[in-house]
C-alpha cells in the first residue's frame, strides 16, 4: 500500500509556460439531481395510535360485511357427506373393506343408503374424498414421469427414474409410471334416487369436465394420438396395482381413455393435504324446474375396490352445489368477522391510548 | 507485500550460518563492484528489491484463492455442502444442478467484485513501480533512468530537486554547499515543513562531486525495521576508518526533495523493507459491526434450522413407525426398492430437511447486502454536500463494506495538523514591552479574506487575467505574483478562485499564501519600528553609541531582531522553487546588494550574462556539468559572478535605498523572497517581522543578513545556533551586532519555558520595576492570547556570553555524552533573560470544525485528538476548535518515567473517582459518565501509559474524560491508542488523519477516514473513507452513517423476517405430510423466492429507504445515538422478528388451510411473483416435476377465493404487529420516531422546534449530562494543595478584562442574577485552566480549583427553565 503514488511528472508542471488553465479539468462535481442527491419524495408513515387508529376502524368495518356475506354464502351452499369406508361393523361397506386387499381379483360391492333432507337445486358436483392419505408425500409426489404422460414416446419405453420402483414391472416399462398412478383411486361410485314408489333410479353422472382443461389437453396425451391405444402402448405393462391396463381406462369413449381419462387426470394433480377431496362427477342441473336432487332418500352403490384401512384412511362420498366463492366453506366468513372485530376492538384501544398520551404535538417539541 | 518480506529472512536465515554478526546487521556493498558478477556474488542479492506488490491474487493463484478465501466465509461453506447435499440420490429435495445454481451464483459475483478490486490495487501498484528515477549505470558511467521497481538495493541514486525518494537512501552527496538536504516529509508524518538531513560525515569534507566510482566503503546498518526516528550503523572505509551514520543521513522512500538542486546516495533498504512499507501495517479486513451482529445472528438461524430439521426427522420416523409393516401406498420405497426402518429415513430426512429449510440462511442476504453497500457508496460519492469545489474532490469510499459503520461510530480519533487545523500559522498579535499591539487591520484583513471565501462566486477573476510573469513593475501585478506562489495544499487561505489558480500555477511552497505573508502592520508599532530605525541610523550617521536608544524602542528593535533571526528560516526565491538565496557579503560592511533582485528574474543557473530587466531572456540551463569550486559551491558562484555583472548597471537605481513608508510598495519588492522553515510558526513571525520591515534577505550558516528600516542590510555574525528541543522547548541564537559590535543571545520559546528563566527584576532601580512591570504585563496578555487559542511565544534576550562560550566549546569538543553536555550548556546560557516580548499565533482551524466537533460531541462521539505536535500547541488549538472547554479541568500527564506515570494515574483515577463520588448522588446514571475534565498527554507518558501494566489505568482515567489530547505522539503509538481502546473498551472507533504518520491509525481503527488532497495520499490509500474536509466527517457520520445503518438494519431484519417465515410456512406444512419433507412450494419457487422474488423490496430499503430528513438528522445529533447504541438491530429483534414470522406463518398457512380444504393446487401468496410465476406456469407442461405446477397459477387467479384469501391473510397476520407499533410509536416514542414527527411538521415550526432544543444539547437523548455537586469544593481545593504545588498565575488574573467573559458559553444576560457569583468563580477556573498548559511540564498532576460546578449546576437550571418556556 505504498501510497506515493501522486504524480512525479506533475512536478514539473510548474515550467513557465505548461501553466494549465482550469477549467479544462472536467470538474468531479455530482450533479444536482432529486435522485443523486436522495431527495426523491418520499413517504414515511409514523406509526402512532392516532395515525393507524383509522385504518383499523377502516379495516374493522370492511371486513365485518366481508365476512357476514361469506358467510352467509357458505351457508347457503348445501353439501352431503358419507363415509362409506368401512370400518365399522354396522357400515355396509365393512365386509368389502374386510376381507379386501390390492390383489384380491374379486369385485366387491356394497351399498350404502342416505337420505337428503334438503333438496340441491343447481349443478351438484360429486366428490369421493380421502383422509389420512398422504399424497403429498416427498417421494410419492415425485413418484411419476410427466413427459410419459405427455405421450413422449422414448418416455414410454424407458420411464423416468423417479418412477422408482414402479418404473418397470415384468420386464417391461410401465406405463404409466410411479406411485401416484399406480395407486389410482379405482371404486366406483353409482348414485341411485329412490322415489316414492321405492323404485331406484339412477342418476345420470357426468364424467367429462371434472379435469382442467390445460390439462386434459395439453399436460395429458396419448402416445401416438388417441387411435389404437392397444397399439400405442405395446411394449408397456399395467401398474402393479391395476386390474386393467391404461388403454382400457374407458373403452367406450376414446376421448377419455388412456392418459387423458379424467379420473386420471383428476388423480394426478396431487393433493396438498393428507386430507382431500377430488371431483369424481358432476351432476348437472335438469332443464326442468325440478331440483338437480331432490331431498328423499338415496343409494350410494359403491364398487369397493380401494383400500384405506390398512393405513387407517377414510372414504367419503361428498355432494356439494358450488357458489362463486366454490365449496362450502364457512371458515372464511369466519375469520373475516373475528378478524374486523379485533380490528375493531383494537381501534377502540387505539382511540383510548391516542386520547389519553397522544398529545402530538408536545411530544414533538420535545425529543423524548 | 508479506511475501516479499518473508523471502528476506529466509535469506538472512542462510546468511545466519556464515556469518553470526549477520544476526543483527545487514551489510551494504555498492552494486557497481559487482556488476559483471551477475548477481551471484552480490552481496546484496538477498535483500528484497523495489518492487513492491500489494496485490492478493496473481491471474493463476486468482480462483483458487478467492475460491478459499470465499469459503471462510461460513455461509458459502453451508451453501456448498448443501447443493452438494443435493446431489445424493436418497436425500435429494430439489434437482441438483437447479440447487447449484444459487452458490454458484453468488460465488461468482463476489469473485468479480474481488477481482475488480485486486485489478485496482495492482493498477496503483504498477503506477508507483513504473516511476522514474536516476540509477548510477557501471557500463555507461553515468546516471540512467531507471523504473523504481528496477532500483536494487546498493544502487547509487541520484535525486533531484522534487523528486520523490524511490527507497530508503544513504546520502552521500549534496549540491548544497552545507551538504544537507532538504526533505518534506509530508507523505511520513504529514508535516510540511522541511526537514534536513547531513552527508555521510566522511563525504562532508569532499570538495567536487561525489564520484560513485571511487566509493569504496562498506555499510553496516541495522535490519529493517519500523522505526522512522532511528537509524544507526556505520560505514567502512578501505582505509579502515570507521565512520557513525545516524538518522540524520538517511532519506526515507516517499519523502520529497525540496530545496537542494542534487543529492546521491546509496540505497539502504528498498521496496517492502523501506521504513515507509513497513509501517505500514497490512489493511485488516474490516467486518462491520452490524455484519458481526448479524453473523451470530446466521448462526442462530442455523440453530433454529437443525431443530426444525429434527424435529421433522423424529416426527417422520414415529409417522414411518405408526405403520408399522403396512407400508401404505404412498409411502414409496427407496429407488432400490429397498425397505428403510424408520430409524434410517428419518435420518435421511434430517438431510432432506436441511435442503428444504436451507432458505432459512438467507443465502442473498450477502449477496444482497454487497448490492445494497454499493449502491449505499454511490449514494454517498454523489452527495454534493460532500463536495469541495476548491479541489475539485469529492467524497470517496474505498471500502465498500463498513458503510453501516459510520452510523454507530462511538470514538473518533483525530489526527490535529492538516486534519483539524490548515497546517498554516497566521500571525495575530504581539507584545512588545509589556506594550499590546492588537493588530486590528491585521484582524480585519483576515476577517475579509473569509468572507471573500463566501462570496467567491462574486468575484471569481479577480487578478486572474493579468499577466503572471511578465510585469513586476506594476504593484498589482506583483502582488498576483505572489499569490501565484501558494500551494496546492494551501486551500480555503485566500479566496477561493484564487487558490484554485494557485494550485495550478505551484505545487511545492510550503506556505507562501497571501493570507499569512500580507500581514497589515499595527500603525502604533510601525511608527516605533520607524522611530527606531531613523534614530539608530542617525546615531550611527553621528557615530553616537548605540546604547543610547530609549529602552522601549530598543526593545521593540531587539525583538523584531529577534523574530528575524532567531529561527532556522531558509530564504528561497519564488521563480526558481525551493532554491537558496545565497548571499555572502563581508563581515562589517553591509553592502547594499540587487542580489535579490536578480534573484527575482533569474532560474536556478544563469549561464549568459542575461540582462536582468527583461525577463524574456530566460534560459534554464539544467545541465549537470559541475566543475569543482573551492570555496562556495556552484549556485552562489554563478551568482556572485552574475551579480558583479549586475551591480554596475543596477547599483545606481537601486543602491541607496530609501526610506520607503509605503508598506506595499516594500513588500511588492521583498514579496519575491519566500521563507521556509521547520515549524510552520517560525515561518509565519518571519513573514510578521518582514511586515515591520525586518526582513530577513539571508541566511548563511555563519552569518544572518537581514534588512531594518533606515539601516538598510546588516549581517549579523552568526556565533551559535541553539537548536530548538522539545525538552527545553526554545530555541536561541547568539549573534554579533554588526552595529554595536555587541554579543546578543536572543531565546525564542514557549512561554512556559522562558518565563521561568526570566531574571528577576532588582527592584531597587526604576529600570528594575519596568521589567518587572513588563514581565507581568506580559504574562497577562500570554493568558489572553492562550485563552483566545493562538499560539504564544515568548522573546527573550540576554547579552552575556563570553564567559558561557568557553564551556560550550568544550561541550561541542567532547566525544562522551556530547548530547548531555550540549544541552546543559544550552541551560547554562539560556539563563537570566531579559523578555522583551511575546507573539500569538493563530494555526487557521479549517472551516466548521468547530461547530463540526460540538456536534458530533451532541451526538455522543467521543473525541481523542491524536497529534505529534507539541503539547502547547496541541492545547491551544483543542481549546480553538472547542474540544477542551475553557470551563473544563484540565488533567495534565507529563512523566518521565514508568512509576511516575503509573503514580500518576492512580492519583487521576482517585481524583476522579472522588469527584463522581460526591456528585452520584445527583445524577442517576452512573454508568458512562463524562465529566468536565479534559485529559492532556504526551508522548512519552503515552508510551509509559500503554504499557500492559497500566493501559487498564490509562483507560479507566480516559474513559472518564470528556475529551482527550496526546501530544507527541508518534505514528505507532497512535495506532497502539486506537487498538488499545478499540479491544478494551469493545466500542466502534473511526479515525481521520491526513498524513502517513496516521495511516496505521486508520488502518486500526474500524473506520478510518484521510483527509485528501492536504498532504500526499498516503492517508487516504489507507482509508476507507477520504474526505476533502474535516467539516465533511458531521454529514458523512451524522446523515449517511445513520441512514446506511438504519437501512441496512432493517434489511437484514426483514430479510431474517422474511426467510423464517417462508420456512415456518414449509415446517407447518409438515404436519400435514407426514413429515416427509415436501413442501407445498415448487422447488423453484423455493429455491429462488429468496434470489429473485423477494429480493428487490430489500434492495429498495436498503439503499432508498429514509427514515428521517438529512436536515432533521444534522439538526439534531442527537439522533445518531440510535446507531451507537445499535438501536435498531437488536438481539431482541431478531427474534420478536423470528416469532413474529412464525405467527406470520402460521396465519399464512392457517387461514386457507381451514378454508380451502379442497384446494388442489399450491398457494401462493407472495403477490411480487405473479407475473413470473405466470410465465413460468406456462413455459412447459411436462418438465418442473415433481410439483408440475403447470397452468395453477392461472387456475388460481380466476378463483375469487384466492382474492379474498389474499385480502384477510395479511391482514390478519400484520394486525399484531402494526397494533404494537402503533401503540410503542405513541407510548413511548423513539428519538427517530420524533425526528420523523419533526419532519412533518412544516419549516417554520420545526426551526423553532430545533432551535430551542438545540440549546438543551445532551438532552435525554445525547449522553446525559452530570451535574456535580455543590459540596466539594473543600476537598477539591485540599486536593489541589497537596498535588499541585506548582499553581501558578493564579491571582494574577483576577482582573480580566470584562471582554474576556462574553467569550465564555454563558453570557451574562442569560444568568439569572442568583448565579453571579458562579460566573464570577468560572471565570476564575477559566483563566486558571487556560494558563495549566503552559506550566512547566511537571511530574505533578495539576488541577484546577474546583468551579465549575457550579456553571454546570446553572446549565441545568436554565434548562429546565426552558423546559418550562416550552410547556407555557
Amino acid at each position: 500500500m505504498m501510497a506515493s503514488s501522486y504524480n512525479a511528472k506533475e512536478e514539473d508542471a510548474n515550467h513557465p509556460g505548461a501553466a494549465n488553465h482550469a477549467g479544462v479539468v472536467k470538474s468531479k462535481k455530482p450533479d444536482n439531481t432529486a435522485f443523486k442527491q436522495q431527495r426523491l419524495p418520499a413517504w414515511q408513515p409514523i406509526l402512532t395510535a392516532g395515525t393507524v387508529l383509522p385504518a383499523f376502524f377502516v379495516i374493522g368495518l370492511i371486513f365485518i360485511p366481508i365476512g357476514i356475506g361469506l358467510y352467509v354464502t357458505s351457508n347457503n351452499i348445501k353439501e352431503f357427506e358419507i363415509d362409506y369406508t368401512g370400518a365399522n361393523i354396522d357400515n355396509p361397506c365393512y365386509n368389502c373393506a374386510k376381507n379386501f386387499s390390492w390383489n384380491s381379483t374379486a369385485q366387491c360391492s356394497c351399498i350404502v343408503p342416505f337420505t337428503l333432507e334438503q333438496p340441491f337445486e343447481s349443478n351438484v358436483f360429486m366428490y369421493y374424498g380421502l383422509s389420512n392419505f398422504y399424497q403429498n408425500h416427498r417421494r410419492y409426489v415425485k413418484s411419476r414421469d410427466d413427459s410419459q404422460l405427455n405421450g413422449d414416446r422414448s418416455a414410454l419405453t424407458s420411464p423416468s427414474k423417479e418412477c422408482e420402483p414402479y418404473r418397470t414391472g415384468e420386464g417391461s416399462p410401465i406405463a404409466p409410471c410411479g406411485a401416484i398412478a399406480n395407486s389410482l383411486f379405482n371404486d366406483t361410485l353409482q348414485l341411485y334416487h329412490i322415489d316414492s314408489n321405492g323404485t331406484f333410479n339412477e342418476i345420470p353422472l357426468v364424467k367429462k369436465g371434472i379435469a382442467w382443461w390445460t390439462d386434459k389437453h395439453v399436460k395429458f396425451r396419448n402416445p401416438g394420438g388417441n387411435n389404437n391405444l392397444t397399439v400405442a402402448f405395446q411394449g408397456t405393462s399395467k401398474p402393479v396395482n391395476w386390474r386393467k391396463p391404461v388403454f382400457e381406462l374407458d373403452p367406450e369413449d376414446p376421448e377419455n381413455n388412456g392418459f387423458i381419462n379424467e379420473d386420471f387426470i383428476v388423480w394426478m394433480r396431487t393433493a396438498a393435504l393428507p386430507t382431500f377431496r377430488k371431483l369424481y362427477r358432476i351432476i348437472q342441473k335438469k332443464p326442468s324446474t325440478t331440483p338437480t336432487l331432490p331431498s328423499g332418500k338415496y343409494v350410494l352403490n359403491v364398487t369397493y375396490n380401494y383400500p384405506v384401512l390398512s393405513f387407517d384412511g377414510r372414504k367419503r362420498m361428498i355432494l356439494s352445489t358450488i357458489s362463486w366463492m366454490g365449496g362450502k366453506n364457512p371458515f372464511l366468513g369466519i375469520a373475516y368477522i373475528t378478524v374486523g372485530s379485533i380490528c375493531f376492538f383494537l381501534g377502540v384501544v387505539l382511540l383510548i391510548i391516542h386520547h389519553k398520551y397522544d398529545n402530538r404535538n408536545n411530544s414533538a417539541d420535545i425529543p423524548n | 507485500m508479506a511475501r516479499d518480506s518473508e523471502e528476506d529472512p529466509k535469506a538472512a536465515k542462510r546468511q545466519r550460518k556464515r556469518k553470526q554478526k549477520e544476526n543483527k546487521t545487514r551489510t551494504v556493498h555498492a552494486n557497481i563492484l559487482y556488476d559483471h558478477a551477475k548477481g551471484e556474488e552480490n552481496p546484496n542479492r538477498h535483500y528484497s528489491n523495489n518492487k513492491i506488490k500489494t496485490t492478493k491474487y496473481t491471474v493463476l493463484s486468482f480462483l483458487p484463492k478467492n475460491l478459499f478465501e470465499q469459503f471462510h466465509r461460513f455461509a458459502n461453506v453451508y451453501f456448498v455442502f448443501i447443493a452438494l447435499l443435493n446431489f445424493v440420490p436418497v436425500v435429494n429435495a430439489f434437482q441438483p444442478e437447479l440447487a447449484l445454481a444459487p452458490v454458484v451464483f453468488i460465488l461468482s459475483v463476489t469473485a468479480i467484485k474481488d477481482l475488480w478490486e485486486d485489478y485496482r490495487r495492482h493498477r496503483s501498484d504498477t503506477e508507483i513501480n513504473h516511476m522514474d528515477c536516476l540509477v548510477y549505470c557501471r557500463v555507461e558511467r553515468r546516471y540512467v533512468e531507471k523504473f523504481w521497481k528496477e532500483v536494487r538495493v546498493g544502487d547509487f541514486i541520484r535525486l533531484r530537486c522534487n523528486e520523490i525518494l524511490p527507497a530508503d537512501v544513504l546520502l552521500l552527496s549534496s549540491s548544497d554547499p552545507d551538504r544537507l538536504c532538504h526533505i518534506e516529509t509530508a507523505t511520513l508524518d504529514g508535516e510540511t515543513n522541511l526537514k534536513q538531513r547531513q552527508v555521510v560525515r566522511s563525504f562532508l569534507d569532499l570538495d567536487c562531486d561525489f564520484d560513485p566510482l571511487k566509493y569504496n566503503g562498506i555499510i553496516e546498518c541495522e535490519k529493517p525495521n519500523n522505526d522512522l526516528n532511528r537509524f544507526r550503523g556505520y560505514i567502512l572505509h578501505r582505509s579502515g576508518r570507521r565512520d557513525a551514520l545516524y538518522k540524520e543521513n538517511l532519506l526515507l522512500r516517499g519523502c520529497t526533495i525540496r530545496n537542494t538542486e542534487e543529492a546521491v546516495g546509496i540505497i539502504i533498504y528498498a521496496g517492502h523493507e523501506t521504513k515507509a512499507m513497513l509501517n505500514n501495517n497490512g489493511p485488516r479486513y474490516k467486518r462491520s459491526k452490524l455484519e458481526r451482529q448479524m453473523n451470530v445472528h446466521v448462526f442462530w438461524c442455523v440453530i433454529i434450522l437443525l431443530v426444525m430439521c429434527l424435529f421433522t426427522a423424529i416426527g417422520h420416523g414415529l409417522w414411518m413407525f405408526q405403520y408399522g409393516d403396512k407400508r401404505p401406498v404412498f409411502d414409496v420405497l427407496s429407488p432400490e426398492g429397498t425397505d428403510l426402518s424408520p430409524v434410517m429415513t428419518a435420518v435421511y430426512l434430517f438431510l432432506t430437511m436441511i435442503i428444504v429449510f436451507q432458505v432459512l440462511i438467507p443465502i442473498s442476504l450477502f449477496v444482497s447486502i454487497e448490492i445494497v453497500k454499493i449502491c449505499q457508496v454511490f449514494f454517498i460519492h454523489q452527495d454534493l454536500d460532500l463536495y469541495d469545489e476548491e479541489t475539485d474532490s469529492h467524497l470517496q469510499c474505498r471500502a465498500l463494506n463498513i458503510t453501516e459503520d459510520l452510523g454507530q461510530m462511538q470514538y473518533i480519533f483525530s489526527d490535529k495538523t492538516g486534519t483539524l487545523t490548515e497546517n498554516k500559522m497566521v500571525f495575530r498579535r504581539c507584545t512588545v514591552a509589556g506594550v499590546e499591539y492588537s493588530h486590528d487591520a491585521n484582524a480585519k484583513r483576515l476577517a475579509m479574506y473569509q468572507e471573500m471565501d463566501s462570496e467567491e462566486e462574486e468575484c471569481p477573476s479577480r487578478g486572474g487575467t493579468l499577466p503572471r510573469r511578465d510585469s513586476v513593475g506594476s504593484h498589482q501585478s506583483a502582488k498576483v505574483v505572489l499569490r501565484s506562489q501558494s500551494t496546492k495544499s494551501h486551500r480555503r487561505t485566500g479566496s477561493r478562485a484564487e487558490a484554485k489558480r494557485a494550485s495550478i500555477l505551484s505545487k511545492h511552497t510550503a506556505f507562501s499564501s497571501p493570507m499569512e505573508k500580507d500581514i497589515t502592520p499595527d500603525p502604533q508599532l510601525l511608527d516605533k519600528v520607524n522611530e527606531c530605525g531613523s534614530q539608530m541610523d542617525f546615531m550611527r550617521f553621528h557615530k553616537q553609541p548605540m546604547s543610547q536608544l530609549p529602552s522601549d524602542l530598543a526593545d521593540v528593535l531587539d525583538f523584531f531582531i529577534a523574530l528575524t533571526i532567531c529561527n532556522t528560516v531558509v530564504v528561497s526565491s519564488p521563480n526558481q522553487p525551493r532554491q537558496k538565496v545565497r548571499m555572502r557579503f563581508e563581515l562589517k560592511s553591509p553592502v547594499k546588494t540587487i542580489e535579490d533582485f536578480i534573484k527575482r528574474f533569474t532560474p536556478s543557473r544563469l549561464t549568459s550574462g542575461s540582462n536582468s530587466s527583461s525577463s524574456s531572456s530566460l534560459v534554464t540551463n539544467r545541465s549537470s556539468t559541475r566543475g569543482c569550486s573551492s570555496v562556495l559551491s556552484s549556485p552562489s558562484a554563478e551568482s556572485t559572478l552574475t551579480k558583479l555583472d549586475e551591480e554596475q548597471s543596477m547599483q545606481h537605481a537601486f543602491s541607496p535605498v530609501p526610506p520607503q513608508y509605503d508598506g506595499k510598495a516594500c513588500s511588492a519588492a521583498e514579496g519575491e523572497l519566500r521563507y521556509e522553515a521547520e515549524s510552520p510558526d517560525e515561518a509565519a513571525l518571519v513573514y510578521a517581522a518582514r511586515a515591520y520591515k525586518c526582513s530577513l534577505v539571508g541566511r548563511l550558516p555563519d552569518q544572518v543578513t537581514v534588512e531594518l528600516p533606515h539601516l538598510g542590510k546588516l549581517s549579523f555574525e552568526l556565533l551559535h545556533t541553539l537548536g530548538f528541543d522539545s525538552n527545553r522547548k526554545r530555541m536561541s541564537v547568539v549573534v554579533r551586532h554588526p552595529l554595536t559590535d555587541q554579543i546578543t543571545v536572543y531565546t525564542k520559546g514557549a512561554d512556559s519555558a522562558i518565563m521561568d528563566l526570566i531574571r528577576p527584576p532588582d527592584t531597587a532601580n526604576s529600570k528594575g520595576k519596568r521589567q518587572k512591570k513588563i514581565f507581568s504585563r506580559t504574562q497577562y496578555f500570554l493568558n489572553l492570547y492562550a485563552a483566545d487559542g493562538l499560539r504564544t511565544l515568548c522573546i527573550a534576550k540576554k547579552e552575556q556570553y563570553a564567559c558561557w562560550l568557553q564551556r560550550h566549546l568544550e561541550a561541542e569538543t567532547a566525544i562522551q555524552g556530547r548530547e548531555e553536555l550540549l544541552f546543559e550548556s544550552a541551560l547554562r546560557l539560556e539563563t537570566n533573560l531579559q523578555l522583551l516580548g511575546a507573539t500569538g499565533i493563530e494555526d487557521r482551524l479549517q472551516d466548521g470544525v468547530a461547530e463540526t466537533i460540538a456536534s458530533l460531541r451532541q451526538a455522543g462521539l467521543q473525541i481523542w485528538v491524536l497529534t505529534g505536535d507539541k503539547q502547547e500547541t496541541a492545547v491551544n488549538i483543542a481549546y480553538a476548535c472547542k474540544l477542551l472547554d475553557p470551563e473544563e479541568e484540565i488533567l495534565t500527564l507529563n512523566a518521565d518515567s514508568q512509576e511516575a506515570c503509573a503514580l500518576l494515574l492512580d492519583e487521576s483515577l482517585h481524583y476522579i473517582q472522588a469527584k463522581f463520588l460526591c456528585s452520584s448522588s445527583d445524577h442517576t446514571t452512573t454508568k458512562s459518565f463524562h465529566s468536565n475534565i479534559g485529559l492532556v498527554i504526551d508522548g512519552r507518558t503515552l508510551a509509559y501509559a500503554l504499557d500492559q501494566s497500566l493501559e487498564e489505568k490509562f483507560l479507566a482515567v480516559a474513559q472518564s474524560c470528556r475529551a482527550v489530547l496526546c501530544c507527541r505522539s508518534t505514528p505507532l503509538q497512535k495506532s497502539m491508542v486506537v487498538k488499545l481502546v478499540r479491544n478494551k473498551l469493545k466500542v466502534m472507533t473511526l479515525a481521520i488523519g491526513d498524513g502517513a504518520n496516521d495511516v496505521s491509525m486508520i488502518q486500526v481503527a474500524d473506520v478510518g477516514v484521510g483527509i485528501s488532497g492536504q498532504e500526499g495520499m498516503q492517508a487516504v490509500m489507507a482509508s476507507d473513507f477520504a474526505l476533502p474536509r474535516f467539516r465533511y466527517l458531521q454529514k458523512l457520520l451524522l446523515v449517511h452513517g445513520h441512514w446506511c445503518y438504519s437501512r441496512l438494519a432493517n434489511m437484514i431484519l426483514y430479510f431474517f423476517y422474511k426467510n423464517a417465515m417462508f420456512v415456518a410456512l414449509i415446517f407447518w406444512y409438515q404436519f400435514y405430510c407426514g413429515f416427509s419433507g415436501s413442501a407445498m412450494v415448487d422447488q423453484w419457487y423455493l429455491i429462488f423466492f429468496n434470489l429473485m422474488f423477494s429480493a428487490f423490496p430489500q434492495l429498495i430499503t436498503g439503499t432508498l429507504d429514509k427514515d428521517v430528513s438529512a436536515e432533521t438528522l444534522q439538526q439534531l445529533p442527537q439522533l445518531y445515538v440510535n446507531g451507537q447504541n445499535s438501536e435498531e438491530y437488536k438481539p431482541y429483534m431478531f427474534w420478536m422478528n423470528m416469532i413474529d414470522a412464525f405467527y406470520q406463518s402460521l396465519v399464512c398457512f392457517f387461514i386457507p388451510y381451514f378454508t380451502w380444504m379442497n384446494w388442489l393446487c399450491i398457494c401462493f401468496s407472495i403477490s411480487l411473483f405473479f407475473t413470473v410465476a405466470l410465465c413460468y406456469n406456462a413455459s412447459c407442461p411436462t418438465c418442473y416435476s415433481p410439483s408440475n405446477p403447470y397452468w395453477s397459477m392461472q387456475r388460481l387467479l380466476q378463483d375469487p377465493m384466492f382474492y379474498l384469501l389474499c385480502v384477510i391473510t395479511p391482514a390478519a397476520a400484520l394486525l399484531p404487529r402494526y397494533f404494537y407499533r402503533a401503540c410503542q410509536g405513541t407510548l413511548f416514542p423513539s428519538p427517530v420516531q420524533v425526528g420523523r414527527q419533526l419532519d412533518k411538521l412544516p419549516y417554520e415550526t420545526r426551526r423553532n422546534i430545533l432551535s430551542l432544543s438545540g440549546v438543551k444539547a445532551g438532552s435525554p437523548l445525547g449522553p446525559k449530562p452530570h451535574f456535580l455537586s455543590l459540596g466539594k469544593t473543600s476537598f477539591s481545593n485540599k486536593k489541589q494543595q497537596q498535588m499541585s504545588g506548582p499553581v501558578l498565575h493564579t491571582d494574577s488574573e483576577k482582573e480580566l478584562p470584562s471582554a474576556d467573559k462574553d467569550t465564555l458559553p454563558y453570557t451574562k444576560d442569560a444568568a439569572p442574577p442568583a448565579s453571579k457569583d458562579c460566573l464570577d468563580q468560572t471565570l476564575d477556573a477559566s483563566s486558571w485552566i487556560t494558563s495549566t498548559p503552559l506550566l512547566s511540564p511537571s511530574d505533578g498532576i495539576q488541577f484546577p480549583p474546583d468551579g465549575g460546578s457550579f456553571c454546570v449546576k446553572y446549565s441545568r437550571n436554565s434548562e429546565e427553565r426552558l423546559k418550562s418556556d416550552q410547556s407555557s
